[in-house]
């Protein structure tokens, strides 16, 4: 560096570069800056000690505290877990039928079956519990329920489920397949006065009849279905296997009966009520119609 | 300019003036090397050691305009949180509160909602303009009278002088050895450091809770621990910062002067030493034996002295001068006492200097202060605050927003109508519950329902209660008659009360198209 000089106004030396008459100058820092280095030097292997930080040969240091990522997300969650006991513990002791009596806890059961859904149901439901018609999964938004809508049944299908060997309560029923029984003439028939039920064909009285004779024990005189065996209600805009002729033709031939998990076994109480209220709120809820008369549950929980 | 000597040392002032506000020191400096802290002899240093500035007591109107300033402004600190402002019994009635944990913001009857955060953006914008407008009128103004580093550095520097003395006892102070006597006297004033820090970080976190109700919780150790670490964070701060770094943040820390060096210019009102008078230095006695040779400056240090920064005003502008003008005091009262007039060191701009040297009558202030610069960072300064205020008393304290589910898009029902489903946000900026009325503009035989109030009694108006100053999201559900097609819509909302304020927000009712006719 040649060209280190004075710098006669500051007194400072100059570093010896220069740009276009620009000099650069070597001002001394002040000491405590200094220091300031020296201590974040400091800080900085202690940190490395009582942290992991350095890698080895397999894995790293684990640092003399013993913090992992992991550990601190199972103390978090904890934490989380903590923050819900209060609201688990109220879930538990209310009939769920009573539930709509105490709004705040209300929310806060839809907010964690929102969240349980996500995990649980969205997989055949979907996330936003619109079903599939071509899957044939319900949609759970509409107003349309097979084996009931209010929240103490939608509790009773969710804890039993629908069709599952080996628990008693499930919900339970076949549809006997027709194919063989009626000719195809008879079938298109019968499928025409299905569709007329909803006005989306003509009246056909030879389906008319076959219908009288074979299908209103479950399905009703009108279509109107049957909720304690889960017979579909046939009068309405909803078709859960599809509303073409070909659609409600096949159904007759070869029945598709959906089935769906019991999870008493594997949700708490407590998730399952969430679920159920969440369900419930998705729309298309039905009122209870017979409000628990208990005189031990307390009504104005509040949390 | 009746001395003949005198005029060349002018000239060389006003040139070296004019090239650049900095440029000054060089001036002075290159003249006066004895006078250079010797900082030449660097070589192989890493670091400056730092010189402790002891200040010297001085009086004098700038030293009572600081004291003005700083009572003022500490008022202003330590009493604000305790001013109450009635906002009836939904909102807080503490006159300036910061509610993070609610995320509002009351300043006497305003009141800033999170969306409205662009009132303090341009609250700090208008705090920028007016440094810029306040350094290109009065120069350093802020760094050397009302900056809070300034104000604490003073306070501390006064408690110094109180229990150590004045400048020369705190000399021989710090220099004494570690006995008894200065260890409780260090001791005794590291103590009071202490209670003023903690006194200003206490009041700190007074602006971000209702404050009696802190002062109670935070004594019976009931406050949150954020108001704690706070507190203690503030009060080290205060006691490094104010008690021992002092001067060390201007000069080294503080982005500031920098900034201000570059806004300065020859028009900018400035701390200045008048060389083309005191120069060349001299005692009395040499004026006596030499008259006309020497300058008016005696060399008595008085403006080193009581510098709270520790510098020489004489060697010209420099980063390390917050403009406090004590050495005017100190030099103007030398002045008096040997005759001269005053003035040898006074606020002056670099362009009223070399007019003066040349013997130009002095300018009046108001030219001083108004030039274009200060005019139009004034008019800058003035149309922001003015356009602030305009869309301040134009808010409108009802708002809705909406939000339709996408997921499902749209819902058959099984008697083929059509529901959609929406999050309406009514938000309800007055601290008071009001009643507001949503209504479906432009989807005919449509009827909403919510959760609260059930499809029975769905209807195309709706009314709902919205809690004081709060945001109502309610999930509506809109459902339309079969074969209503897609199509655009209006949710109206209207407070049912003698304001009546209204807002409307535009959204889309999804029907099944062609394809999904059977769904």
């Amino acid at each position: 560096m040649a060209n280190k000089r004075i710098d006669q106004p500051t007194g400072t030396e100059t570093v010896g570069h220069e740009w276009d008459g620009i000099e650069e100058l070597d001002t001394p820092l002040p000491r405590w800056w200094l220091w300031t280095f020296y201590l974040c030097i400091a800080f900085a292997l202690g940190y490395s000690v009582v942290y992991p930080a350095w890698p080895m040969l397999n894995g790293g240091t684990q640092g003399l505290f013993g913090w992992t990522s992991r550990g601190q997300l199972a103390k978090d969650m904890s934490v989380a877990d903590q923050a819900h006991t209060t609201m688990r513990e109220q879930l538990a002791r209310i009939p769920i039928e009573r539930l709509a009596d105490n709004s705040a806890l209300m929310q806060q059961a839809i907010a964690g079956g929102r969240a349980a859904f996500r995990v649980n149901c969205s997989q055949c439901h979907g996330s936003g519990a619109a079903g599939s018609q071509t899957l044939g999964y319900p949609n759970l938004n509409d107003d349309d329920w097979l084996w009931g809508g209010d929240i103490k049944t939608i509790e009773v299908t969710l804890t039993h489920g629908i069709r599952q060997h080996g628990d008693d309560k499930t919900r339970t029923s076949a549809m006997p397949p027709f194919e063989g029984v009626f000719n195809p003439v008879q079938i298109a028939a019968l499928s025409a006065h299905v569709l007329s039920l909803s006005g989306k064909a003509k009246p056909n009285p030879e389906g008319a009849a076959l219908f009288a004779q074979n299908c209103i024990s479950c399905h009703g005189i009108n279509g109107e279905g049957g909720r304690n065996v889960g017979a579909p209600r046939l009068s309405d805009a909803i078709w859960l296997y599809g509303g073409t002729s070909a659609d409600v033709q096949r159904q007759i031939q070869r029945p598709r009966m959906g089935a769906m998990p019991a999870w008493g076994g594997r949700l708490d109480p407590g998730t399952i009520k969430m679920l159920a209220a969440y369900v419930h709120s998705l729309g298309g809820g039905e009122n209870f119609v017979e409000i628990a008369k208990d005189p031990a549950v307390p009504v104005h929980v509040r949390p | 300019m009746s001395d003949p000597d005198k005029p060349s040392v002018s000239e060389a002032t006003a040139v070296k003036a004019g090239s650049s506000a900095t440029a000054a020191p060089e001036a002075a400096t290159q003249r006066h090397a004895a006078h250079e802290p010797s900082r030449i002899a660097l070589p192989g240093k890493l670091y400056e050691s730092r010189k402790t500035v002891h200040n010297k007591r001085i009086d004098g109107p700038f030293r009572r305009f600081k004291w003005l300033v700083m009572a003022v402004t500490l008022t202003i600190y330590y009493v604000t949180p305790w001013l109450r402002w009635d906002r009836g019994p939904y909102a807080p009635n503490q006159a300036v509160l910061i509610d993070l944990a609610h995320r509002r913001f009351y300043m006497f009857s305003i009141e800033i909602w999170p969306q409205e955060f662009y009132f303090v953006a341009g609250l700090l914008i208008m705090a920028g303009i007016g440094l810029f407008l306040v350094t290109s009128a009065v120069g350093r103004a802020w760094c050397g009278y009302a900056c809070p580093q300034t104000v604490w550095t003073d306070l501390f520097q006064h408690v110094d002088r109180f229990i150590d003395g004045d400048r020369n006892a705190r000399i021989r102070l710090d220099a004494a050895p570690w006995r008894a006597g200065k260890v409780l006297r260090r001791a005794f004033k590291w103590t009071i450091y202490l209670v003023i820090g903690f006194w200003t970080g206490g009041a700190w976190i007074m602006y971000f809770a209702d404050a009696p109700t802190l002062v109670h919780d935070f004594w019976r150790g009931e406050a949150a621990p954020v108001a704690y670490i706070t507190a203690a964070i503030l009060t080290l701060a205060t006691v490094t910062l104010g008690g021992f770094m002092r001067e060390q943040v201007c000069i080294y820390m503080c982005p500031w002067p920098r900034i201000q060096s570059a806004m300065l210019d020859e028009k900018s009102l400035l701390v200045t030493y008048k060389d083309w008078r005191g120069e060349p230095r001299g005692s009395l006695k040499k004026a006596e034996r030499e008259p006309g040779k020497i300058g008016d400056c005696i060399d008595c240090l008085q403006c080193v002295a009581v510098c709270p920064t520790g510098i020489d005003i004489r060697e010209g502008p420099q980063i390390g001068c917050i403009t406090c003008a004590l050495c005017i005091d100190a030099c103007d009262k030398v002045m008096a006492e040997i005759g001269r007039p005053r003035g040898l060191i006074d606020y002056a701009t670099l362009e009223d200097c070399r007019a003066e040297a040349a013997g130009m009558p002095p300018k009046p202030v108001w030219k001083t202060l108004l030039h274009p610069r200060t005019i139009a960072y004034f008019l800058i300064w003035g149309s922001i605050g003015a356009a602030m205020l305009f869309a301040l008393g134009h808010r409108v304290r009802t708002t809705l927003t909406v939000a339709p589910d996408r997921n499902p898009p749209f819902m058959l029902m099984s008697d083929g109508s059509v529901r959609n489903a929406y999050t309406l946000r009514l938000r309800n900026m007055e601290s008071r519950p009001r009643k507001m009325e949503i209504a479906l503009e432009g989807l005919p035989g449509a009827a909403m329902w919510d959760e609260s109030i059930g499809r029975d009694q769905a209807a195309s108006k709706q009314v709902f209660e919205v809690p004081a100053d709060q945001l109502l999201a309610v999930r509506a559900y809109v459902v339309a008659p079969a074969g209503t097609a897609t199509k655009e819509f209006k949710f109206r909302i209207t407070s049912l009360d003698e304001q009546r304020e209204s807002d409307e927000a535009r959204t889309k009712f999804t029907a099944p198209g062609a394809d999904a006719g059977d769904n």
